[in-house]
């Protein structure tokens, strides 16, 4: 405290610098230091509030995620089955078929994979791996690890009866492409493309095209689910956010019901409706707009999926329109007009410009949410109607091919990113207004 | 042009009524006539029907009843973007996703007028309410006066002969406020634009105005120039409500000719101006200014009735005197008295006599 009482005689408090020319306090701490001390109470009850969801988001969302972007190219499966094998054919030219070096080499490797126990064998899973590139890959290595034991030399011919496959180049060029730790080929079949004789990439035929097309219809969909939303969301967003409050609460509820609905209980009062003996076709037919052989698709296709999800999202739109609405004085109306401007000029001029942070936020809420969506395609979409992400759920569920769900999921996600950095150069995303 | 009646005026409200709900009426029975060129302004109290009638010409309002007339030719059926009445909203009304060019390019915009046309008109606009710096800024960037200034010269860029003014200057602070009274007067008078302007501050209404209409109850309480409005009130509504007043409940005793004696409540005697009592023995509220009160003696006719008043307080203004008296039971009797030489500073609990002219007594009504 002595320099502080230092301080305190020789110059006025308030204005006081130390030796060095910084200013202090007027008990003589560094200004700085005192007020990184006064606020650090303050930051550790900042970070204290936010830590718990901080800890959920990087475990549960951040986590999973990453992992999912590794699996899309993680390629363990080759490498830690046949090291050997990878070894003796670095010098194959990838034309003929290899030497007897290399089958000797997968012979030793086989065996090897036998006397691990067998919770830890590696033949099994590259039977799985292999068979991504090569279909009929996983029978010819399971057929052949079941003989292995008993294989005498020459190994090549040995490999070659058991099964025709290993006679074959391709077998061995898979093996090889696929023989180091990471891989694109999981993207390369993403993007409906594989591999040649060459080890270039070219386009599958046309009948094994799937994915580019289905990105295609889920961003088309998403795109006319979106417009549905706005222009069923934009018309009651006015009328409510112009009623008196209590009224506009009200309506509101109405809004916001197929939040609160079940989605099953939604599920089938769709299937109720729509369907081909349901009750609009009914109705349609009753009051002769179609014939009886005429009746409308409504479900079980791309129709059902649109009609199913606007009436999902609808809110996502509603809300954020109607509070930007709100927000938007009548006096605007009211001085276009006293300046000579026709109600629909007056609107298109001067009420809409101002809605369309709301839009942009509505839309771009809607477009992110549909173009992952995965419930309601499943249930009502039918074929035509299913988008990538009951694709990317097949592969996890069923073809159990999680690096391709992966890939697709990481173009997804990366699509979506770019789409919103897209939007953010175009319209700014400051002006998103979400409520 | 001061006469309230008649159709010879360029806006002229004839026999209008106004009803939201079909069992009140919010404007009842309006008869009034704008002279060209003239500032009229609409004062009274809030809900007392001003704004309402503001809307109704403008056109965002239908009246119930009536005719309303735009250089004589009615225009009832007529829908606001065709009446080409110019209008400064209260909070301004700048469009925000425009510039300042832009907002004010938009009237001339959808009158067809072409791009050299267009940017003279702007120019001048904004040079005239000197802002020809701001084309390119938006409302947002603006402090409240230049929003101000700019809605004015939106309004006015596309020339219109009738402008309406609602409570323009509310949001504004107090100097700013007073500045740009003198600006909005001038800038009406220059350009001969007739002008209907809406406030419930009477300072503004008085120094702004050629014509005051004072509404309460929706009616026009009294229509005249601003020095008449204040120094003869038609009664105790508009006495009250223009400047302050200092107000003696009592009974007319006698009526001769241009003075009246009035019997306070107190029982003191006092001279009056009779103007909206006929006959002895009606009750009647006298009014009179705190400037008009007397504590002189030397200063007053000789035979003038005075009056005991006990100081309540003696409050020092710089240029005026202000004394709280308490006279003939009100204790809210304010005597205004200017800063001279030779005036007396009254102390708390002071005994005076207290006079006035009868002529700047008015005996008004009383109201129940």
């Amino acid at each position: 405290m002595a320099l502080a009482d230092a301080t305190q005689d020789n110059v006025p408090v308030g204005d006081t610098t130390d030796s060095r020319g910084r200013l202090v306090t007027s008990d003589g701490t560094p200004l700085r230091r005192a007020l990184e001390r006064s606020m650090r109470r303050r930051k550790l009850t900042a970070f204290a509030l936010v830590a718990p969801l901080l800890a959920f988001i990087v475990i549960f969302f951040a986590y999973p995620i990453a992992q999912m972007m590794w699996r899309s190219v993680d390629n363990p499966q080759v490498v830690n089955a046949l090291p050997q094998t990878l070894e003796a054919l670095q010098d194959w030219d990838g034309r003929d078929l290899p030497g007897e070096a290399v089958y000797a080499a997968l012979h030793a490797d086989m065996l090897a994979d036998l006397d691990r126990p067998r919770r830890e064998q590696r033949i099994g899973p590259l039977g799985i791996r292999l068979n991504y590139e090569l279909s009929a890959a996983r029978s010819a290595i399971s057929r052949t690890s079941r003989n292995v034991a008993d294989f005498q030399a020459p190994y090549k011919d040995a490999f070659m009866d058991a099964h025709r496959l290993w006679g074959q180049p391709e077998l061995w060029r898979v093996i090889k492409r696929e023989g180091r730790p990471l891989t694109l080929s999981y993207y390369v079949a993403a993007l409906d493309r594989e591999y040649d004789e060459s080890g270039s990439i070219v386009r599958r035929d046309e009948n094994r095209q799937i994915y580019v097309n289905l990105f295609g219809r889920t961003l088309v969909l998403s795109v006319a689910i979106t417009a549905m939303t706005f222009l069923l969301g934009f018309p009651i967003a006015y009328y409510l956010s112009i009623l008196p409050m209590r009224y506009a609460n009200l309506l509101m509820i109405a809004v916001l019901l197929p939040f609160w609905t079940s989605l099953l209980v939604r599920t089938s009062a769709w299937i109720v409706l729509l369907q081909q003996q349901g009750v609009i076709n009914s109705l349609l037919v009753n009051i002769g707009v179609i014939s009886d052989d005429g009746r409308l698709s409504l479900i079980y296709n791309q129709t059902g999926t649109i009609i199913a999800m606007t009436h999902i999202l609808l809110p996502f739109m509603v809300l954020p329109l109607y509070s930007v609405m709100r927000t938007i004085p009548p006096t605007y109306m009211r001085a276009a007009k006293s300046l000579g401007a026709t109600p629909s000029t007056a609107f298109r001029r001067v009420y809409f410009p101002q809605t369309l942070p709301g839009i942009g936020a509505g839309g771009v809420l809607v477009f992110i949410i549909s173009i992952g969506y995965y419930i309601t395609p499943a249930l009502v979409g039918g074929q035509s109607g299913r988008m990538i992400s009951n694709e990317i759920a097949r592969h996890i569920q069923q073809s159990l091919n999680w690096g391709l769900a992966a890939a697709l999921g990481t173009m997804l996600l990366v699509g979506v990113l770019v789409l919103y950095w897209l939007y953010n150069r175009l319209v700014g995303a400051d002006s998103l207004k979400l409520g | 042009m001061v006469a309230a009646q008649g159709s010879d005026g360029f806006v002229v409200f004839d026999g209008v009524q106004k009803s939201y709900d079909g069992e009140t009426l919010v404007v009842k029975d309006l008869n009034l006539s704008v002279g060209k060129g003239e500032f009229l302004t609409m004062l009274g109290p809030s809900g007392s029907g001003k704004t309402t009638c503001l809307m109704m010409l403008a056109g965002f309002e239908t009246a119930t009843n009536g005719e309303i007339l735009l250089d004589g030719k009615p225009i009832n059926s007529v829908p606001p973007h065709k009446r080409g009445i110019g209008m400064v909203f209260q909070n301004y009304a700048l469009f925000p996703h425009m510039t300042v060019g832009e907002n004010l390019s938009f009237p001339l915009e959808v009158r067809g007028l072409g791009k050299s046309k267009r940017e003279e008109k702007i120019k001048r606009a904004l040079d005239m309410v000197q802002m020809g710096a701001f084309a390119n800024r938006r409302p947002a960037q603006l402090s409240g006066g230049q929003q101000q200034r700019i809605a004015l010269a939106r309004a006015l860029v596309f020339e219109p002969d009738l402008v309406l003014m609602d409570e323009p200057l509310g949001a504004l602070d107090k100097q700013l406020r007073e500045h740009m009274q003198f600006e909005i007067t001038r800038l009406a008078h220059d350009l001969g634009i007739t002008t209907v302007y809406v406030t419930h501050d009477q300072t503004e209404a008085l120094t702004m105005s050629d014509n005051v209409a004072v509404f309460d109850d929706g009616r026009i309480q009294q229509l005249d120039p601003p020095d008449v409005l204040y120094e003869a009130p038609k009664n105790s509504f508009v006495a009250q409500f223009i400047g302050e007043n200092n107000t003696l409940d009592g009974v007319i005793k006698e009526i001769k000719g241009e003075t009246c004696l009035v019997e306070l409540d107190g029982g003191s005697l006092i001279d009056a101006k009779p103007i909206n009592v006929s006959k002895v023995g009606e009750r009647t509220r006298v009014s009179i200014r705190p400037e008009r009160v007397e504590a002189n003696r030397d200063r007053l006719d000789p035979d003038a009735h005075l009056i005991d008043a006990e100081v309540l307080e003696f409050i020092y203004m710089g240029d005026v005197f202000r004394t709280r008296l308490k006279v003939a039971g009100n204790e809210n009797f304010i005597m205004k008295t200017r800063n001279a030489p030779d005036q007396v500073r009254h102390r708390k609990g002071d005994k005076i006599q207290i006079g006035w002219l009868p002529k700047d007594c008015r005996a008004l009504d009383c109201p129940t």
